[in-house]
């Protein structure tokens, strides 16, 4: 029997054809990303390959790297492995990897979102035999209502705070979520602020041809009183500190798929919880997975011994991998308000 | 429900008081008359009847939602509360009502007398109605466990807001043992009629910590002191040839305790008496630990052998009423003489005595009387000032609670495992050992006394360093070292260590001490000969 075309070793995902990690955690040769979140592109590689969606964040996160990248769905061959990188719809250049060894083909999908939020690349789903599943919200309590529904209650909730004169304070990740929100976000309520933090991304995004409205970076001679009603983005971590005082009467809230429970919307302490996420919900799981027409499902992070008990459940063939993934930044309720 | 629902989302939303007070006076304001008292009934802890066990309910939630049962009890103690994981795994909604919050809980009253399949399709029936809110809401009428954030204290605020009556005078209305059947909001709160309910008990004063010296406190001649026993605080209420036993939490416990009946040849009409109930150990004349007053607390109705072996008595703190008059008002000094005059003369095996005040001459002298506390099986003293009225909920200044430090004892963390509800997510259930040789003998589990921010950190690194999974509970590697503090000890021998604890919890995370210098089991027995 041949190798497997992938196999998980404590440095992260391998492709023993194409000698190739993917996402791997600690340093190796050739690193190929999903995407730039911290916890999946790490530093410490000799080289690195990604999208080009996804290269100028890499590069102003990872400083100098050695990084070669590749338009969606182009083939590349590595050593004895073809590879490509499809849509995964988690934020603006993330992909699923596709590895096709002896026609045998395993897709790693990185972290996906299978809703289309308008702003980055929808996902796709890739047929495969093996499919290496996230499950961060891998149990039926978790299930998204439409962004259109989600961006108006956050619509109401800024309109309403700006009408009585008070700051609308958002907590939401800088790379991803902040952009996701800002292009839904309805522009006429007010003026916009951002953290440093968001505003170093939104950069980046803009250069490359991502639609973002207007935004002023908060600076420290910035006077963040004389705004009437604006809206404000920052990373969770700034809210509730002396930067967030600066705006005066304000109302605080977090967008994340955590909201969902109520237990973790009152530990947060906001005056309101979005339930938005980057990753799939239960049934977004469920769906993609069916539609890789995969039999068998490694499940990394998130509620992975549930959700794989349950896979098997149903008919497939479903294992959990342990893997160093999942403190993500985004939606990780754990490390977020650190 | 909408109104209801959306006065719950507004609470819900917000952990500013005043928010949530405006938002329950302009429910009051607006709901019917039925609305209005089963949200007094609700939020001052009265439940419709249970129609259905939870077993059944999760498994017809299960099967409404299309998931395998064990499927559903996986994330329960994910999401921490029953109610709510049921409302988040059901289907969206098939059609919408707006029936008001009185109508569900009728609907679910009406449950009791029906046939099994009857019950299910009924609330299967409510589920597909209602949306998610309303759907929590609704489960969490069924399953009982009221808390969402609003104190008795809070809506009784709101509902003096709403209605223009004084809040003490409300308070009293609501104290006691009404049912929203007995009741209707006009006899409850419009009508006056303080004889309504002759075994109403007054709201309870409550202490706060005295966490600086007593000389803040002033002059030690403005103060009273007297032991701060670790029993229940409770009221004997005698009134109408009756009597009538609450604890705080205002439970009716007249019938677990019946040694109080004989409190009625003592005691005339007209007579409420504030005071501690313990469990008496007549020959060392001090109370009996904790652990024996429990045993009789958990039962409704008591053997023989546990109502030989654990007499209950009250230690008289203070005296609220007599002949029929509120002595609310008067100085604490006086009440307290009118006490000592009142049941001073008792026979010796009567089950009320007086909670002896202790002589003091200064600060000095009460710090060193302090110290001695546990001697007496006490946890401290209670300060009170002479001339403090009988206020009402836990208010500053005049009635201070002056524990003893508690004993600590620092212990390796060996086990751990996730919060429920506001902790969901994070672990915070620990269980402790100290070393025996070279083993870890675990003797306590602890949930509390560490900061969010602590939290998240032993989270993350339980995750990284858990050495083998049982069910829920994580084995974590012996490495972090934690001081625990506890107020009591007691020898067990249902724990493997022979101890058991009384309010244990982690008083510090002892970065600095290795995992080899926690105490060890010799330690621990040392403290149980000294204070068990």
């Amino acid at each position: 029997m041949s190798d497997p075309v992938l196999t998980f070793t404590d440095r992260g995902i391998y492709c023993p054809a194409g000698d190739f990690f993917v996402d791997p955690w600690r340093p190796v040769d050739r690193a190929l990303i999903t995407h730039g979140h911290a916890d999946h592109a790490r530093a410490g590689h000799s080289r690195y390959l990604a999208t080009e969606a996804a290269g100028p964040v890499m590069r102003y996160r990872l400083g100098e790297i050695d990084l070669d990248t590749i338009r969606y769905g182009e083939r590349r061959r590595i050593g004895g492995a073809n590879v490509s990188f499809h849509p995964a719809g988690h934020i603006p250049g993330s992909a699923q990897i596709r590895i096709e060894v002896g026609g045998e083909v395993w897709v790693v999908s990185g972290d996906y979102k299978t809703e289309a939020d308008g702003f980055c690349e929808d996902f796709e789903p890739v047929m495969c035999h093996s499919f290496i599943s996230e499950c961060t919200f891998g149990l039926p309590v978790f299930t998204w209502e439409s962004q259109a529904s989600v961006a108006a209650e956050i619509n109401d909730w800024w309109a309403r705070n700006a009408a009585e004169g008070r700051a609308s304070i958002l907590g939401a990740y800088s790379l991803g979520k902040a952009q996701r929100l800002l292009a839904l976000v309805d522009e006429g309520i007010g003026p916009i602020l951002t953290h440093g933090a968001v505003e170093g991304t939104n950069g980046i995004l803009r250069a490359q041809g991502y639609r973002l409205p207007e935004t002023r970076q908060v600076l420290p001679d910035t006077d963040a009183k004389s705004f009437a009603g604006p809206l404000v983005l920052a990373p969770p971590s700034a809210l509730g500190t002396p930067w967030a005082r600066r705006f005066g009467a304000s109302s605080s809230a977090f967008a994340s798929g955590w909201m969902r429970l109520r237990g973790v919307r009152r530990r947060r302490s906001g005056d309101r919880g979005f339930v938005m996420s980057d990753h799939a919900d239960w049934n977004g799981l469920i769906g993609a997975i069916r539609e890789t027409g995969a039999e068998n499902i490694y499940v990394t992070h998130g509620y992975t011994d549930i959700f794989a008990k349950w896979l098997n459940s149903e008919g497939w063939n479903a294992q959990v991998v342990p893997t160093e993934f999942g403190t993500d930044e985004d939606d990780d309720v754990v490390t977020d308000a650190a | 429900m909408k109104d209801f629902a959306a006065l719950f989302t507004a609470v819900d939303q917000t952990t500013k008081t005043t928010v949530k007070t405006k938002a329950l006076a302009q429910f009051f304001e607006t709901a019917s008359d039925k609305d209005k008292l089963w949200t007094i009934a609700l939020f001052s802890g009265r439940r419709p009847k249970r129609a259905v066990t939870t077993t059944q309910l999760r498994e017809w939630a299960a099967e409404r939602a299309g998931i395998p049962l064990w499927l559903l009890e996986e994330s329960y103690p994910i999401v921490g509360d029953l109610a709510e994981t049921i409302a988040l795994v059901l289907p969206p909604a098939e059609a919408e009502t707006d029936k008001p919050l009185a109508h569900w809980i009728e609907h679910l009253r009406a449950l009791a007398p029906l046939e099994i399949e009857e019950r299910r399709t009924r609330i299967v029936a409510a589920w597909d109605q209602l949306d998610a809110t309303e759907r929590f809401l609704f489960n969490k009428l069924l399953t009982g466990g009221w808390r969402i954030g609003v104190s008795r204290k809070l809506m009784t605020r709101a509902l003096a807001q709403a209605t223009g009556q004084d809040e003490a005078a409300l308070a009293l209305k609501l104290m006691g043992g009404w049912t929203p059947d007995g009741v209707t909001y006009r006899s409850l709160i419009e009508e006056h009629d303080p004889q309504a309910d002759l075994s109403r008990p007054y709201p309870f004063y409550l202490a706060h910590q005295l966490d600086d010296p007593p000389e803040s406190l002033g002059t030690s001649k403005d103060w009273n002191a007297e032991w701060k026993w670790d029993g229940i605080r409770g009221q004997l209420v005698v009134r109408g040839g009756d009597h009538h036993v609450w604890s705080r939490g205002e439970e009716l416990m007249t019938d677990r305790f019946p040694e109080f009946a004989r409190t009625r040849d003592f005691l005339p009409d007209g007579t409420v008496i504030d005071g501690e109930i313990a469990a008496w150990d007549a020959e060392a004349a001090m109370p009996m630990p904790f652990a024996m007053l429990q045993q009789r607390i958990g039962r409704k109705t008591v053997p023989k052998k546990l109502l030989a072996e654990a007499r209950v008595l009250m230690l008289g703190y203070d005296l609220l009423e007599q002949g029929g008059e509120d002595l609310r008002p008067l100085p604490f000094a006086e009440r307290r003489a009118r006490l000592d005059t009142l049941i001073g003369t008792l026979p010796e095996d009567a089950p009320l005595r007086r909670s002896p005040l202790i002589d003091f001459a200064d600060w000095d002298v009460l710090a060193r009387q302090r110290a001695t506390a546990r001697e007496f099986r006490a946890e401290g003293v209670m300060l009170k000032r002479k001339d403090s009225p009988y206020l009402s909920g836990r208010k500053k200044g005049d009635w201070w609670k002056w524990k003893l430090d508690p004993l600590v004892i620092d212990a390796v963390m060996i086990y751990a495992q996730q919060g429920a509800g506001r902790r969901a997510n994070l672990f915070t259930d620990f269980t402790f050992a100290v070393w025996d040789g070279d083993a870890l003998v675990p003797f306590t589990k602890a949930y509390s006394g560490l900061t969010d921010d602590e939290f998240r950190k032993i989270t993350a690194w339980v995750r990284k360093n858990t050495v083998e999974r049982y069910g829920p509970v994580r084995q974590v590697k012996p490495t972090h070292v934690f001081e625990i503090a506890f107020e009591g000890i007691q020898a067990s021998p249902r724990h493997k260590s022979g101890v058991a604890l009384r309010f244990p919890r982690m008083s510090r995370w002892r970065h600095d001490k290795p995992k080899e210098e926690a105490n060890t089991l010799a330690d621990l027995k040392e403290m149980l000969a000294a204070y068990g």
